[in-house]
């Protein structure tokens, strides 16, 4: 969608300007934020320092510095490609940087297994959605749970030691369900819900692990219009409840819909950051999207040259 | 033809010694593979372990039954452990090529010449069962019910073995319906979602891979007390696959599915095996047809015919469900 990229509709800002308490106090924290690649965050979460990941002679991420703002929504956005994703792995554990350094609330998270990471409150979901086919929507649910007795092999065996534990955990995830309208399908296979569904269902299930901040990769990939609203004001939810998001998307009008704050990848690098108004009139933004020279004339050599 | 034999036979295989080596072995691989999705291709050697830990330091070196078994759980963990550690951690296809290569090393090991002062070579090793019978509380006379009639010394085995395949699916029953088997059987969905959740999927894995190999190595000492000797061919990848196929035959990830499948698996073999002889010497069928050494090779072919006639008509195995087949996994 080009066209949204180059002109910034001015209704839609509007409509979301109106906000929520939340959403005025992320608005006004990036205030006196310079709109620069890598600029500095008053209350910033996550940082991240010179994180460089290679596969052979392609550099597939590259990112000086970045940081996201506490209780923000941030939006990653790339073309095909940027390393979205790959970076994405790196800062979760599941893929390991050749060099660099992040923290997250002031600790260091590098080397730290993808486990551990969730556990100290940075939860993600995936673009290819990982419902568990075979286990119920509830077992799911349950799944995140964390710190549960019955995961104790000992303790697994007798369940006098975990049923109040478990209980407690089948209400609140039960509240989830409700929340996400999944509860009539508490007890069928998750095999069997529809791709949206299955969005729904992961993020919900990453709420259960009580995270701090929720990173969703391309959390409306596939999912058809009606369900985008709902998952929209899902991920808002998010904020609401104190929660940092931070999510990659390809699609500009929910970026601009739902996100305080906008950071740009191009071929690994972070090549602008922004709010959304502004960012969709980024020169660099709109270059990496479309190519450097998309609205000049080809020169005469380029019209020349073999196809 | 004396059908009366044929079925009073079939009924001894079904609850005979190897109905409950295998559906001991099975139970361990259904926890390993039904439950956690791990491909363990080496099931053989955590039995053949088990009953050489038994044997060797009984026979050699003189210790009591009661250390003999704690020698081979031990080795049964260790073994699981140094498989597991390397392995888990990389695609689920890496475990699979380790365990099968694996077996075979420890079959070779027991099986070679230079230890066959300690193993017995390919004879194997006896002289480590007396400890065993002798605590036997049975009565010396003949036992049964119906059809069935074992000595005192049958009865103790099966006795101890039908216990151990109870205690067994009580374990794995209690374990699957907790936190802990969800866990697992998440793990065999995707490992990935479940890491996300912030669960350690490496050391559930090692986990599941050290019971299970735990539950085979009852299937070795069974098979070690019920033989009175352990023989290294009788620990071979044929073992595994037989397992495998118990596993699949009564509905992977149930917790009655391993004993269910062992029984039939061994009643159809016993069917086959005395109805082709039966008819052979009968008459029905001519040597031009089928000799009488052709015998056995031809009631695993209709064995393996059956097998794929419940393959296709019923996928999911006896006790399996068809709506979680349905769904496409992963």
């Amino acid at each position: 969608m080009p066209a949204d990229l180059t002109k910034a509709d001015p209704a839609v800002p509007d409509r979301t300007k109106a906000g929520t308490p939340r959403k005025d106090a992320a608005r006004q924290a990036f205030a006196g934020v310079e709109a620069v690649p890598g600029s500095a965050k008053p209350d910033p979460i996550l940082v991240v320092d010179g994180v460089t990941r290679r596969f052979g002679g392609l550099t597939a991420v590259d990112v000086a510095h970045v940081e996201v703002q506490r209780g923000s929504i941030t939006a990653l956005i790339g073309p095909n490609g940027a390393g979205k994703s790959t970076f994405f792995n790196l800062l979760t554990g599941f893929d390991k940087p050749d060099v660099g350094t992040w923290t997250f609330n002031g600790a260091s998270l590098s080397g730290v297994p993808s486990h551990k990471v969730a556990r100290r409150g940075m939860v993600r979901t995936f673009q290819l959605t990982k419902a568990l086919s075979r286990l119920t929507v509830m077992q799911n649910m349950l799944l995140g749970a964390t710190g549960q007795k019955g995961e104790n092999f000992l303790r697994a065996i007798f369940p006098m030691t975990w049923r109040a534990q478990e209980k407690a955990n089948t209400l609140r995830a039960e509240e989830l369900l409700v929340r996400f309208r999944l509860d009539a399908k508490r007890n069928d296979f998750a095999g069997t819900m529809s791709g949206g569904q299955r969005k729904l269902l992961e993020m919900a299930r990453a709420l259960m692990v009580g995270p701090e901040m929720v990173m969703l990769d391309e959390p409306m990939a596939g999912v058809n219009p009606a369900l985008t609203q709902s998952l929209l004001t899902h991920v808002k939810s998010l904020r609401e409840e104190g929660m940092t998001v931070l999510f990659v998307e390809h699609d500009m009008d929910m970026v601009r819909d739902i996100s305080d704050w906008v950071l740009v990848m191009a071929q690994g690098k972070v090549i602008a950051e922004g709010p959304p108004e502004q960012i969709m009139a980024n020169e660099a933004v709109i270059d990496a999207y479309l190519g450097g020279h998309h609205d000049a004339p080809l020169q005469d050599e380029e019209q020349a040259a073999p196809r | 033809m004396d059908w009366s034999l044929i079925f009073s036979n079939a009924l001894a295989a079904m609850v005979g010694l190897e109905t409950v080596v295998f559906a001991l072995a099975a139970i361990g691989l259904n926890v390993h593979f039904g439950y956690t999705g791990l491909l363990n291709f080496g099931q053989a050697a955590f039995l053949a372990v088990a009953g050489y830990g038994l044997a060797i330091s009984v026979a050699n070196f003189g210790f009591s039954t009661g250390a003999g078994v704690v020698i081979g759980l031990t080795g049964a963990v260790v073994l699981a452990l140094l498989l597991g550690a390397p392995t888990l951690r990389l695609r689920a296809d890496y475990l699979a090529i380790v365990t099968i290569a694996a077996a075979e090393i420890v079959r070779l090991v027991f099986r070679s010449v230079s230890l066959a002062e300690y193993t017995g070579g390919s004879d194997g090793q006896g002289r480590f069962s007396e400890g065993f019978y002798s605590i036997n509380p049975i009565a010396i006379g003949r036992y049964g019910l119906g059809p069935l009639d074992f000595d005192e010394r049958q009865t103790w085995v099966l006795s101890v073995g039908w216990t151990l395949v109870g205690l067994s699916c009580l374990l794995v029953f209690l374990l699957m319906r907790s936190p802990w088997g969800r866990v697992l059987k998440a793990i065999r969905e995707d490992e990935d979602a479940v890491r996300s959740l912030g669960k350690n999927v490496y050391f559930y894995k090692l986990q599941s891979l050290v019971l299970g190999g735990v539950l085979g190595c009852l299937a070795g000492f069974m098979t070690a007390w019920g033989n009175t000797v352990v023989q290294p061919d009788n620990f071979s990848t044929e073992t595994t696959f037989y397992a495998y196929t118990i596993v699949i035959l009564g509905g992977a990830a149930r917790v009655l599915g391993p004993v269910v499948g062992a029984a039939i698996f061994w009643v159809l073999l016993s069917l086959t095996d005395n109805i082709l002889n039966q008819a052979k010497n009968a008459g029905y069928i001519s040597d031009a047809i089928l000799t009488g050494f052709q015998v056995g090779q031809v009631r695993l072919m209709l064995v393996g015919l059956g097998l794929m006639l419940l393959m296709i008509f019923r996928p999911q195995g006896l006790l399996g469900d068809r709506r979680e087949l349905a769904l496409d996994a992963r």
